[in-house]
């Protein structure tokens, strides 16, 4: 839609571009959620993508993505050498309610900034345990972990003018099994509840629950957990909610069902290894 | 530092190429490229959404598909856009293009474009892969077909009747050949150079739809266009105290500020029919009462929607608080706030203001405590219906302007004519001097039965003298453009051994929100056909319709009857499995047939006739076809569990208390054929049904006919395309026509030729010629230059009144798998057997059907508009209101039973909004056999079945 309150769009050359940023100024990546949603209080935007970062890097110690990379970029991930948790990226792009036109434009930093319940890109650098670099406002930079970064239903831990800049998965986790499972009210529906789990090579077990929380949550084993302590610990959950897209009450029954399928099948592939 | 001293570089003027041309521009910096485009006259750029959900928008940038509505406008710059006009135009369309035009792949086509540009990226990617359609469709909505003719288009097969994907290829054709109805409905590309009815032409603006070059509402270049945007109220109910408009009005670029101050006191309905006492006035053009969020309190007429929006923000304004009430329930009982209760009950045509009781219904037939008593089986229950958005993907939206002193009004209405009443009414308006008519119509199903934008815009023209343009958002038709009337239905039947039905209960209540439009209207039809399908000798129907302050309910495809089908199918089924009876049975046994009377709680008056009957031949359809199955696969694994469901439904082919449509056919200089009629077409297949009676008529072929329709000037008076009018209706009066100038075309040829005139003319697909004289053809063009030259006017107009009305028959059956885990509904098999009488166009009827289920299974498995509990829509986008998608869907087998009309055109029925009807409950009665516990509510979601199961 048309964002008819905004004055002028900049186009970010630097960091110190950034420095127009402020409560009625946002950044603007691919677009695919700001121009989604009318926001009258908006005078202006600066635009992230002219900053040229490159989409995707692979480090000695993992893989960084740009906050600007795009859906249809991270979709295309190429596949490494010992990365088990490879499948897990394109998985999560496709549990964006979005068609694969919109991964054209839609961006990861846009995806984890925007902080909906059922932002995929949260399940992914939540469950990869990534940790995010923020450039703040005042010229330093923070590093978020992921499952801190959302804390609620829109909202999360960027100040204003504050930029989301890149994510980085560590290694280990590139390496890490993992498993996945989305439901929806409907076959392609936006999430009601996306669950992500991961076995590390040293045996570690973290699952990672999104879409049905407020936020998301992460439980943390040091081995592959025991039925009923998986779902114990599911149901103390306390943040799952209701909306167009799922009861809380059906939604916690998807986290156990979900999670119980997930640690069948890490406990499988752990012992194929 | 400042902010301008941090700004890099401004979005300032561009160049682009548009399918190969080159553009320059200078966009606003938040505008959109849809909108950049739309500003260029790229009018196959459709608004949708306007969130990327839709997909209507779609255009390719430098080669990649993107959503231009949520794609920053300047981002074009140095780009090369493709839209749907660049892919293939009439006479050079690409591949695909012409598939959608042969397989009849769109309805009202407002989709279309989007949908082939969408097409062309997939197929000219090779990472791609159409096995993977369901999830690259995603993000392409179509409102009207149920996308199997879209994935036939894209595919390039030709899925048969049966639906070829689920039937064992060569063994299932065999099998249904004994079952005598229509076989195949053909593809349409063989039928186009003829199109006599009985065969699948495809629509008549074809070719334009699958371009984008067919012009919908806004799809036009007024010079000197201003825009309104309307300020919403904040509260469900309250009252205007203090308004001042001085800062908007002193924004530069606003002409006008329009509040109840402007607006004419004349109360009405926003709800049309052909008789305008059907509905109570109770709405003003602009009220100093405001009954629910968002209704308008002032309007600004600006130089862009940007500045109207922005000068909305600028008005002061002060209210006082109302009491409200948001549950039917309690606003029926004494000290409930009024919503109306200002209003006068016999000006406003009111049951009772003082209980907010807008209409009701009671009485009784024989009696039922007898009946009750007689029985030796009696089931009951409670079920509810939700509010449903229509969703027809153009939103309502009108451009009106001056012209020589008449106002014209370019409207997306389903009721132009009617449009044209009430507006004169309204503003003291000579009707000779306001023009109404719409372009073709991007869906309606009952939504463009209201006049929600026409009266706004013809205040700011008479106020401004200026043209204006008011078009909803996609978030204006979630919150303030009527939904389905939400009802609450009670339900008893009572049933002797022998299975025959001794009692019928109903008792109803609807919840019409603020303001009464189709209120009465809804709750009367929905209580008809329901009922007066059954024999029972004793019945009793109560219906109420309440005032809330929830936004207003109004018309919807089935028109009430879709909920309470709902309710007395899912009693029914009930009852079958009390008496142990298979539920096909307990319908042969209890339906009405020629001969029995139509009860619902007095006989129905001599209007309503059997003109034809094909309930029966419905119901062994569809039970032979569960019957049968299909080759789908039930899936695997102890949580699943499997069922089946069937539910009839009747209608009546034309509303009732009369339904007026006047038609004309005219020899033209060329000898071409030129119909007139005011129907309107919005994706109903009208036009190319009318095109087909007229070249059938006078014995020619569909290329021969030229159509004017929807158009106050240029068509005779048309109560409109609602009520599944179009064929039954204005055909007939296009049939009445044509075959008079057939008629008067041979007295005029034995004039013309000078010939005796007591040879007979042969009317022939050219020309006429004289029968047993062996001499050679008078060409239809020599006949018209000759009416010409002699003053001789080769017209026929006729009439038809719709006073007698027959009845169409549905039945839907399913089979179901349901996951006891999650609560999913998995159709294994969708049957829809359809008594349509002499079916026109088979494909087209056929796209009708599935479209009709399509949206049902929306109704049954996802949709609902949800309110807070205090009056405020929270499902304000496509996003967050699930319309059925391609992967949503089954592949329908449809069967058409054999009849024949007695009253209709050719003997064909209506088949609109019927089709919609029987599929709730039928997925209902299937849910209720695989788990065992009856789903009462709608829409039966995922977590709703997972609760009946586990809460």
């Amino acid at each position: 839609m048309d964002l008819s309150t905004l004055t002028h769009i900049t186009a970010a050359r630097q960091r110190s571009d950034l420095i127009a940023l402020g409560p009625t100024v946002v950044p603007l990546a691919g677009g695919s959620e700001l121009f989604a949603d009318p926001r009258a209080h908006l005078t202006a935007l600066v635009d992230l993508l002219t900053l040229g970062w490159p989409a995707l890097t692979i480090t000695e110690d993992g893989l960084e993505i740009a906050a600007t990379c795009t859906f249809a970029e991270l979709s295309r991930l190429p596949m490494r050498a010992g990365w088990a948790a490879h499948p897990l990226f394109y998985q999560c792009c496709t549990a964006l309610f979005a068609s694969f036109k919109v991964w054209n434009v839609a961006t990861v930093g846009g995806n984890l900034a925007t902080s909906l319940p059922a932002g995929p890109m949260i399940t992914l650098a939540v469950a990869l345990d990534a940790e995010l670099l923020v450039w703040r406002a005042d010229g330093s930079d923070d590093i978020v972990p992921a499952r801190s970064f959302v804390t609620g239903n829109m909202t999360n831990a960027l100040a204003d003018g504050d930029v989301l800049r890149s994510i980085h998965v560590p290694l280990a986790s590139l390496q890490a099994q993992t498993a996945y499972r989305k439901i929806a009210l409907s076959p392609l529906g936006r999430s009601g509840a996306v669950l992500a789990g991961r076995l590390d090579v040293l045996g570690a077990f973290v699952l990672t629950v999104t879409a049905a929380t407020l936020r998301p949550v992460q439980l943390r084993y040091p081995a592959l957990p025991a039925a009923h302590v998986l779902a114990r610990d599911i149901t103390a959950i306390d943040c799952w909610f209701t909306d167009a897209h799922g009861a809380a009450d059906w939604r916690r029954a998807m986290g156990l069902l979900l999670g119980e399928e997930i640690r069948v099948e890490l406990e499988l592939a752990g012992g194929r290894q | 530092m400042t902010l301008e001293q941090a700004k890099i570089e401004d979005v300032g003027a561009m160049t682009f190429e548009v399918n190969g041309t080159r553009v320059e521009a200078t966009p606003p910096p938040g505008q959109c490229l849809r909108t950049l485009l739309r500003e260029h006259e790229h009018f196959e750029v459709k608004t949708g959404c306007d969130t990327g959900d839709c997909g209507a928008c779609t255009v390719q940038v430098d080669g990649t598909p993107v959503h231009s509505c949520i794609y920053p406008a300047y981002r074009a710059a140095g780009k090369q856009i493709s839209t749907a006009a660049g892919l293939g135009q009439p006479g050079t369309l690409s591949p695909l293009q012409q598939r959608f035009v042969d397989s009849a792949g769109f309805q009202c086509g407002f989709c279309t474009p989007g949908m082939i540009v969408t097409a062309t990226a997939i197929e000219a990617d090779p990472g791609l892969s159409v096995d993977d359609l369901p999830r690259l469709l995603k993000g392409n909505l179509c409102r009207c077909t149920g996308y199997r003719s879209i994935s036939d288009s894209i595919v390039g097969e030709h899925t048969p009747l049966e639906g070829s994907c689920h039937a064992a290829p060569g063994h299932e054709q065999t099998e249904t050949s004994s079952l005598g109805p229509v076989r195949a409905t053909g593809r349409v590309g063989a039928a186009r150079a003829v199109g006599l009815v009985g065969t699948s032409p495809g629509a008549i603006a074809g070719e334009r739809v699958v371009s984008g070059l067919e012009p919908y509402t806004l799809d036009v270049a007024v010079p000197g266009l201003l825009h309104l945007a309307v300020l919403g109220s904040p509260h469900a109910h309250a009252r205007i105290r203090f308004l001042n408009v001085a800062k908007a009005a002193a924004l530069p670029g606003v002409h006008r500020v329009l509040t109840h101050a402007d607006s004419p006191t004349t109360l009405f309905s926003t709800a049309r029919h052909e008789s305008r006492f059907d509905d109570p006035d109770d709405t003003r053009v602009f009220d100093q009462t405001l009954r629910f969020l968002g209704q308008r309190v002032a309007a600004v007429v600006a130089d862009s929607v940007a500045i109207a929006e922005a000068a909305c923000r600028l008005i002061d304004i002060e209210y006082d608080l109302q009491d409200a009430v948001f549950d039917p329930k309690l606003a029926r009982l004494p000290g409930a706030p009024l919503v109306h209760g200002d209003k006068d009950p016999v000006v406003s045509r009111l049951a009772d203001p003082g209980r907010n009781l807008v209409a009701e219904l009671h009485g009784e037939y024989g009696s039922v405590e007898a009946g009750l008593a007689e029985a030796t089986t009696v089931v009951s229950g409670s079920w509810q219906t939700q509010r449903i958005a229509h969703t027809h993907l153009e939103t309502h939206a009108t451009i009106g302007w001056l012209d020589h002193g008449r106002l014209v009004l370019r409207t997306s209405s389903q009721v132009p004519f009617l449009v044209q009443k009430e507006i004169c009414r309204l503003f003291n308006l000579d009707p000779a001097g306001v023009r109404v008519f719409t372009a073709r119509v991007g869906g309606g199903f009952g939504g463009k039965q209201e006049l929600l934008t026409e009266d706004l815009v013809t205040l700011a023209v008479l106020a401004t003298g200026r043209p204006v343009q008011y078009a909803f958002t996609r978030t204006d038709e979630f919150t303030i453009a009527p939904v389905r009337h939400p009802m609450t239905i009670d339900v008893t039947l009572g049933a002797g051994r022998d299975g025959r039905l001794t009692a019928l209960k109903l008792a109803v209540l609807a919840d019409t929100g603020a303001y009464g439009n189709h209120a009465p209207g809804v709750i009367f039809h929905g209580t008809s056909e329901s009922v007066a399908l059954y024999n029972v000798p004793n019945k009793r129907v109560d219906a109420q319709s309440v005032y809330t302050n929830n936004p207003p309910s109004g018309a919807f495809r089935g028109y009430g009857l879709g909920q309470i089908t709902f309710a007395i199918e899912c009693a029914l089924d009930e009852l079958a499995r009390e008496l142990a009876v298979d539920p096909f049975e307990l319908r042969r046994l209890n339906s009405v047939q020629p001969g029995d009377p139509l009860v619902v709680t007095h006989e129905e008056g001599p209007d309503l006739v059997f003109g034809s009957y094909g309930l029966d031949q419905c119901l062994d359809l569809a039970e032979a076809a569960l019957k049968r199955g299909n080759r789908v696969v039930p899936p695997a694994g102890s949580q699943w569990r499997f069922g089946t469901g069937m539910a009839s439904s009747m209608i009546a082919t034309t509303p009732p208390r009369g339904h007026r449509s006047q038609a004309s056919v005219q020899l033209m200089p060329g000898g071409r054929y030129l119909v007139r009629v005011g129907t309107t077409e919005f994706g109903n297949g009208t036009t190319t049904v009318h095109a087909q009676i007229a070249a059938t008529a006078l014995c020619t072929t569909i290329d021969r006919i030229d159509l004017v329709h929807s158009d106050t000037d240029a068509a005779g008076y048309d109560s409109g395309a609602f009520g599944s009018a179009g064929v039954v209706v204005a055909g007939k009066a296009v049939l009445a026509a044509a075959s008079a100038l057939a008629e008067s075309l041979g007295e005029a040829a034995a004039s013309c030729n000078g010939v005796d005139s007591a040879v007979a003319w042969q009317l022939e697909r050219d020309g006429l010629r004289p029968v047993g004289a062996g001499s050679g053809l008078l060409s239809l063009d020599d006949l018209a230059l000759w009416a010409a030259a002699n003053d001789v006017d080769l017209t026929a107009t006729r009439r038809e009144h719709g006073a007698l009305r027959s009845l169409a028959f549905n039945v839907h059956a399913f089979r179901v798998a349901v996951n006891t885990d999650t609560g999913e509904v998995r159709i294994l098999q969708s049957i829809q057997a359809a008594d349509a009488g002499f079916v026109m166009n088979p494909e087209q009827c056929r796209g009708q059907i599935e479209g009709g289920v399509a949206q049902a299974l929306g109704t049954a498995l996802f949709e609902e508009v949800v309110l807070d509990g205090a009056g405020a829509v929270t499902t304000r986008v496509l996003r967050n209101y699930h319309v059925p998608q391609l992967a949503d869907l089954p592949v329908t087998e449809v069967y058409f039973a054999q009849s024949h009309d007695v009253l209709g055109p050719y003997g064909a029925k209506s088949m609109s909004e019927s089709t919609y009807n029987p599929v709730a409950p039928a997925l209902a009665n299937a849910v209720r056999d695989a788990i065992g516990i009856r789903p009462t509510e709608l829409p039966m979601s995922r977590d709703r079945i997972w609760r009946l199961l586990h809460g």
